[in-house]
């Protein structure tokens, strides 16, 4: 390659290096504090820091998203409105989640959610959004049971009304 | 097929205004850019074509012009 | 090394390759997209949590993964342009750019209608979905670029820097589900061991995946050979195919 190019490529793959370990640094900064996010547990008794340290736990009426599962059997709905309760756990600890709004579809016991909400106790949330999460698997129905013993039925169908599948 | 009918393919077990609804942009998208990057080639023909042709006719101007001036001395 | 190459460096050469190579990109990607389209929208069997709505999955995950790819194959066309002074490969920057910033539009479109139903949002500022949508705004600030300058020389040295800088957000975008707590899953396909994805619901998203990299591939080569024939508009080789061109209209003109 003659001088000129390799000054001209040595120029391009500096730059790109140097603005993505700058790009790259200034993420990892911003990491931890990217989304104020929590899980149950955290909540309950602060982050953990690494190295056996724990870190401040979050203040009431502090403004955080959760991410946990929906505890099974823990889901109360209100007879008159949208009013939903429901606990999220994640490795034991239980926070109550109060919802006021249309649930997404995939919202089932023992399924992933993200909240995003106020605290409003040191165990309870009144979230503004509760979005579900999915994982990356995709299977057909017969397969899933097959596998992972569960039998999936979406609660919105009540009898009579047969899902397409 | 997973359906029985034409109404359940319609409704995608309820979910088929979000699933028609995708698939009608995606088509419509590639669509127009399809038709887009077709007549690419015309419109370039046809620019060039024109471009020419004022070329040429400055040209024939230009040696009209100067044919005068050489006649009138 | 190279010297095999060195031929389709000069614009006329290139601009036949291309139409001849259309053909093929353009049937292959037809009969993929539509037995990929068809197989997966009726054939494949529904998702065990989301029923139907997954059937997305065939047109979100194909414009999504070449949104990147193309980004990908743009930038290393502008580095290629830039570094060995290329003609073809500068141009070919900005044939690219439309075709992937389509892909990016359509890949947020069809996440957001499908983040509807299952998430319970259209849009949520979650990493994965941030960093696509500075895809999308990297695609359009290289268009608006190349258009920004008169002197299409200039115009292409700063789209294609443009885009070698950007290509710092391609694997931002792959890795931001690892990296941030994402409200997005993580891959699907692309994990080392057996994908995640049951094979009777696997083979239509290939499929399909195929069929966008073909119509990718067909639509860069037209419009690849439209900027060869713009950026030569002065050699004897356009003016030639600009003259039958005027013949043919004039013919059809006297055919009325």
């Amino acid at each position: 390659m003659n001088p000129r190019r390799k000054k001209r490529l040595f120029i391009i793959v500096s730059l790109v290096i140097l603005l993505g370990a700058a790009i790259g640094s200034m993420l990892y900064a911003l990491q931890q504090n990217i989304d104020l996010f929590y899980t149950p547990s955290e909540i309950l008794e602060g982050k953990d820091l690494g190295n056996g340290k724990t870190g401040a736990k979050p203040q009431i009426g502090q403004r955080l998203r959760i991410g946990g599962m929906v505890v099974e059997g823990s889901v109360v709905r209100s007879e008159t409105n949208l009013d939903v309760q429901f606990k999220l756990a994640d490795t034991g600890p239980m926070v109550t989640i109060k919802y006021n709004g249309i649930l997404p579809d995939l919202f089932r016991e023992g399924q992933g959610i993200v909240a995003q909400g106020i605290l409003i106790a040191f165990d309870t949330i009144e979230a503004s959004e509760v979005l579900a999460k999915h994982d990356e698997e995709y299977m057909p129905p017969e397969l899933a049971e097959k596998m992972k013993g569960i039998k999936h039925v979406k609660p919105k169908y009540e009898e009579g009304a047969k899902p397409a599948y | 097929m997973q359906f029985n009918s034409f109404t359940e393919v319609l409704a995608m077990g309820g979910y088929g205004a979000y699933v028609w609804s995708s698939v009608a942009i995606v088509f419509a998208v590639l669509l127009m850019l399809i038709v887009h990057s077709c007549t690419a080639k015309n419109r370039t023909l046809r620019l060039l074509r024109i471009e020419q042709e004022r070329a040429d006719k400055i040209s024939q101007a230009k040696v009209a012009n100067a044919q005068a001036l050489f006649d009138k001395k | 090394m190279w010297k095999w190459l060195h031929p389709y460096a000069k614009a006329e050469t290139a601009y036949n390759l291309c139409y001849r190579l259309l053909p093929y990109f353009s049937w292959l990607a037809a009969i993929t997209l539509i037995a990929g389209s068809i197989w997966g929208l009726l054939y494949a069997p529904a998702d065990y949590q989301q029923g139907d709505s997954f059937r997305i999955i065939y047109f979100h995950v194909p414009t999504a993964i070449w949104s990147m790819g193309a980004y990908t194959s743009m930038a290393i066309c502008g580095m290629v342009g830039i570094v060995w002074q290329i003609k073809n490969a500068e141009l070919a920057v900005y044939a690219i750019a439309p075709v992937g910033a389509a892909f990016t539009f359509l890949a947020l479109v069809t996440g957001a209608v499908w983040g509807k139903p299952m998430w319970g949002a259209w849009w949520v500022w979650d990493a994965r979905l941030t960093s696509e949508l500075i895809l999308l705004f990297l695609y359009l600030g290289v268009i608006a670029l190349y258009n920004s300058f008169e002197d299409k020389r200039t115009a292409a040295r700063a789209a294609s820097i443009l885009a070698i800088v950007g290509v710092v957000n391609v694997p931002i975008i792959h890795y931001s589900v690892e990296w941030w707590n994402t409200l997005h899953q993580g891959a699907s396909i692309t994990k080392f061991d057996k994908p995640s994805i049951s094979p009777d619901m696997l083979w239509p998203l290939l499929l399909n995946i195929a069929g966008f990299l073909f119509i990718l591939a067909a639509i860069t080569c037209l419009r690849l050979a439209n900027q060869i024939l713009i950026n030569d508009a002065r050699r004897p080789w356009v003016k030639a195919l600009v003259e039958q061109s005027s013949t043919e209209a004039t013919s059809l003109v006297k055919g009325k």
